[in-house]
């Protein structure tokens, strides 16, 4: 077993990271049970039941990120599926295409040789859940339909009025009653409830660690960059359930505290400004949107996409537990919504808001019109919207980015200026 | 004029004008009219109250307006709704009930832009188990509550039980009559089928239901003349503009069947019985399948299809692809490579409300037919 104390956080998340995916490859050798999941579905009942995860949004993130999308998008692009569906999706699809290729012929198509991603083995079952948007319901129901495999789906309806009702969380507490049967069904085995009350408890565990990291970016100047949990995400989504999350997340909150005890901030040199970045990274361009900013003097402090998985609950309360997963910001309505942004300028003390309209999610771009302009009103930061995709390279024009930014800037500058004027 | 051209003209009158449709009933009853957004709204509940429930499906427009609170990206129906909210289209209704099976409606919903009152529920999306009964039918509670407050009416359990079966009994006509449709395509033309059957969206139902049982019976009574065209189902959203479906007419193509949201995936099945009627509402979505918007692990929408065309001798289907509408785009890949495997064949064409020229489908038809 690698000794990993001595490891530091940027380390310790490579190190996890690759680690996930060699047990889900390994799983599979030992012909043990792969299930992938959508990135915001409880993993709590999986990991309690021992099957290997793979969380094929961050899988697509990945390959964006290290430019190999088009090749993927390509085969879901022959396969029937319209450019305009989510990148994410199409990333997937296609590489599950490539995957399926080779169980059945037993040769391993170039593009899936040549992929710049973690090879990931095919599942035995998914298990999705529509928090952050229906598009996962859609998605999920072609692997199902298309490896013929089971799939378990979480469905929490979307929160028209809030404060959430017991009635909603009584039908997503009934369903997780329904994924432990139909886990017992695919594992063949009875479902162990004291494992489950600790995996449960890992995850809070794990996403206090998270919460700790992304309160720091209040401090002013601010020792973490929002850009690093970005990166940091991936853990989030693949570990929560297990200590590789807790663990990693501990160091880097620790890192952190020490540079801020020693004054060593995230922005090297001064930082001038501070933005709320709202909606996904763009992946394939994330080098240029990040020193686009930089370069101004722009530091990223608030974000309200980390925050989707804030899944604090009370072990052992599933009703708890239900409305911990519903409760996403984007699966409420637009009130609700403006208020946990809000709550994210302010927590970042932002000087302005980036809203990225993503070709690729229509539930964190419809709404921006109506949200920058109540939050506006609200707390009279200038905003800007740029166009982009989280994977498909082809939606995103750097320079464009550029001016919106550059429009920004002027205007956090000019509000900046004002203020000291007075 | 015949009794089955009079019968045509009334309703494709109607379908074409829902704005007259508004002002009869409300000079007739005193009563006004509630909006109905798509998809799959329980208007049952409306029409318990005594009022009209009017279906909003857009319409054949060039879109300014709403640009501005829309990004290029949003499904073209929905844009052409955004415009006519802008411009007050809908401000006449005295509410609007707002599904939201799926992220664009989500939104919208929370970005009405006229003065109506919109009232929101969720269809629950793992619909196989009775929790999402129980859930489904406790929203419809909401929002049956919720109008009773906006009209000041009290709507009954025994009102509602009524207006389920004045519409299961306006289902079973419209099976019926797109049953005979199939046999009559010398005058139920495209257009005109869909006409008859958007003209459920702008009357009290009995009303046309006795229109369309009336048409039946007038059409059984004529012999079944040979057609020497081609027939094929319609699957997507809507076959809308009109254009679209005179392209069909033009090139001898018939429609025997539909899967459109907009046409029969309304009156395929029927509310079940039960003593509940909002029990029953929510049971409909249970049993309902073969959607896009309706979650189905094991996609029977294209086995359904298949099955479809078999049923009507169809001798292809036409994919009516709503633009911009992810559930849809999702749901083809799989069907279409189910029928590659059945050997059925295929049109795939987009259906872009803004669009005013129509030279791409038209070649795209024309090829198709001869293809066949």
């Amino acid at each position: 077993m690698t000794d990993t104390t001595a490891m530091s956080a940027k380390e310790l998340l490579g190190f996890y990271q690759e680690e996930l995916y060699e047990e889900a490859r390994r799983a599979k050798k030992e012909g043990k049970l792969v299930c992938w999941s959508a990135s915001v579905a409880p993993s709590e009942f999986c990991v309690a039941m021992d099957v290997a995860m793979i969380y094929p949004e961050t899988h697509a993130a990945g390959i964006g990120a290290r430019k190999g999308a088009l090749d993927v998008l390509e085969v879901a692009d022959e396969k029937g599926y319209n450019v305009d569906t989510c990148s994410y999706a199409r990333v997937n699809l296609g590489y599950m295409e490539l995957l399926k290729q080779e169980a059945l012929t037993g040769i391993t198509p170039e593009k899936l040789e040549k992929s710049p991603a973690a090879r990931i083995p095919l599942p035995d079952f998914v298990i999705t859940c529509n928090n952050i948007c229906n598009t996962l319901l859609k998605w999920y129901e072609n692997l199902a339909v298309e490896l013929n495999i089971p799939c378990i789906i979480i469905d929490v309806p979307f929160n028209h009025t809030m404060p959430i009702p017991q009635y909603a969380k009584d039908y997503i507490a009934e369903q997780f009653k329904e994924a432990i049967t139909q886990l017992e069904e695919i594992c063949g085995k009875k479902f162990d409830y004291d494992k489950f009350l600790k995996v449960q408890e890992q995850t809070q565990r794990s996403v206090a660690q998270w919460n700790r990291i992304a309160a720091l970016s209040s401090h002013k100047p601010s020792p973490l960059n929002g850009f690093d949990l970005f990166n940091y995400m991936a853990l989030i989504v693949c570990a929560r359930s297990k200590d590789y999350a807790e663990i990693t997340f501990k160091k880097f909150a620790d890192e952190l505290e020490e540079n801020l005890n020693k004054g060593i901030f995230a922005f090297k040199g001064n930082e001038q400004k501070r933005v709320t970045w709202e909606g996904i990274a763009v992946w394939p361009h994330l080098g240029h949107t990040f020193k686009g900013l930089k370069n101004l003097g722009n530091i990223m402090t608030g974000s309200a996409y980390p925050g989707l998985w804030n899944v604090s609950y009370t072990p052992g309360d599933m009703s708890s537990m239900a409305e911990a997963y519903t409760r996403i910001y984007i699966n409420t309505c637009l009130d609700n919504k403006v208020k946990v942004l809000s709550d994210v300028i302010s927590g970042g003390k932002c000087d302005g808001v980036i809203y990225h309209q993503n070709r690729s999610c229509k539930l964190m771009s419809f709404l921006n019109v109506e949200t920058a302009d109540i939050l506006q009103k609200e707390n009279g930061l200038p905003y800007v919207s740029f166009d982009g995709d989280q994977t498909d390279p082809r939606n995103f024009s750097p320079a464009q980015f550029d001016t919106r930014i550059q429009a920004l800037d002027e205007m956090m500058k000019q509000n900046k200026e004002g203020v000291s004027n007075e | 004029m015949s009794r089955i051209e009079t019968i045509i003209s009334e309703l494709s009158s109607i379908s074409n004008n829902p704005r007259k449709a508004m002002e009869d009933y409300k000079k007739e009853t005193g009563k006004g009219s509630v909006g109905v957004m798509p998809y799959y709204a329980p208007e049952e509940i409306i029409h318990a109250a005594g009022f009209l429930p009017v279906g909003i499906w857009g319409g054949q427009k060039s879109i300014s307006k709403a640009r501005a609170y829309l990004p290029p990206f949003a499904c073209s129906i929905m844009q052409s709704v955004m415009e006519m909210q802008l411009e007050g289209v809908y401000d006449d209704l005295e509410a609007v009930l707002f599904p939201v099976p799926c992220d664009t409606l989500k939104c919208l919903s929370q970005k009405w832009k006229g003065t109506s009152p919109v009232i929101v529920f969720t269809h629950p999306q793992n619909r196989k188990l009775e929790a999402a009964n129980k859930f489904l039918a406790e929203e419809y509670r909401l929002v049956r509550e919720k109008l009773e407050t906006i009209l000041n009416v009290k709507i009954t359990d025994e009102a509602l039980n009524q207006s389920i079966e004045t519409y299961n009994e306006n289902r079973k006509v419209m099976r019926e009559f797109t049953d005979l449709a199939a046999n009559y395509p010398q005058i139920i033309d495209p257009r005109i089928r869909h006409a008859i059957i958007k003209a459920r969206f702008f009357m009290e139902k009995s009303k046309h239901t006795a229109m369309v049982k009336e048409l039946n019976s007038e059409l059984k009574s004529l012999p079944v003349e040979a057609f020497t065209g081609k027939k094929v189902v319609l699957t997507g959203i809507m076959a809308e503009p009109n254009e679209v479906l005179d392209i069909l007419k033009d090139n001898g193509f018939a429609v025997v069947a539909d899967d459109l949201a907009q046409e029969s995936r309304l009156f395929r099945n029927d509310v079940p019985s039960g003593t509940d009627p909002l029990y029953r509402l929510a049971k409909w979505w249970q049993e309902f399948d073969g959607c896009s918007l309706a979650t189905d692990a094991k996609k029977s929408r294209g086995p359904m299809l298949m099955e479809m065309v078999k049923g009507s001798k169809a001798d292809a289907v036409v994919v009516c692809m709503m633009k911009f509408c992810d559930p849809e785009e999702f749901d083809y890949p799989i069907y279409y490579r189910q029928f590659e495997e059945a050997g059925i064949k295929s049109l795939f064409i987009e259906i872009d409300l803004e669009t005013t020229s129509f030279e791409q489908t038209k070649t795209r038809v024309q090829s198709f037919s001869e293809m066949l």
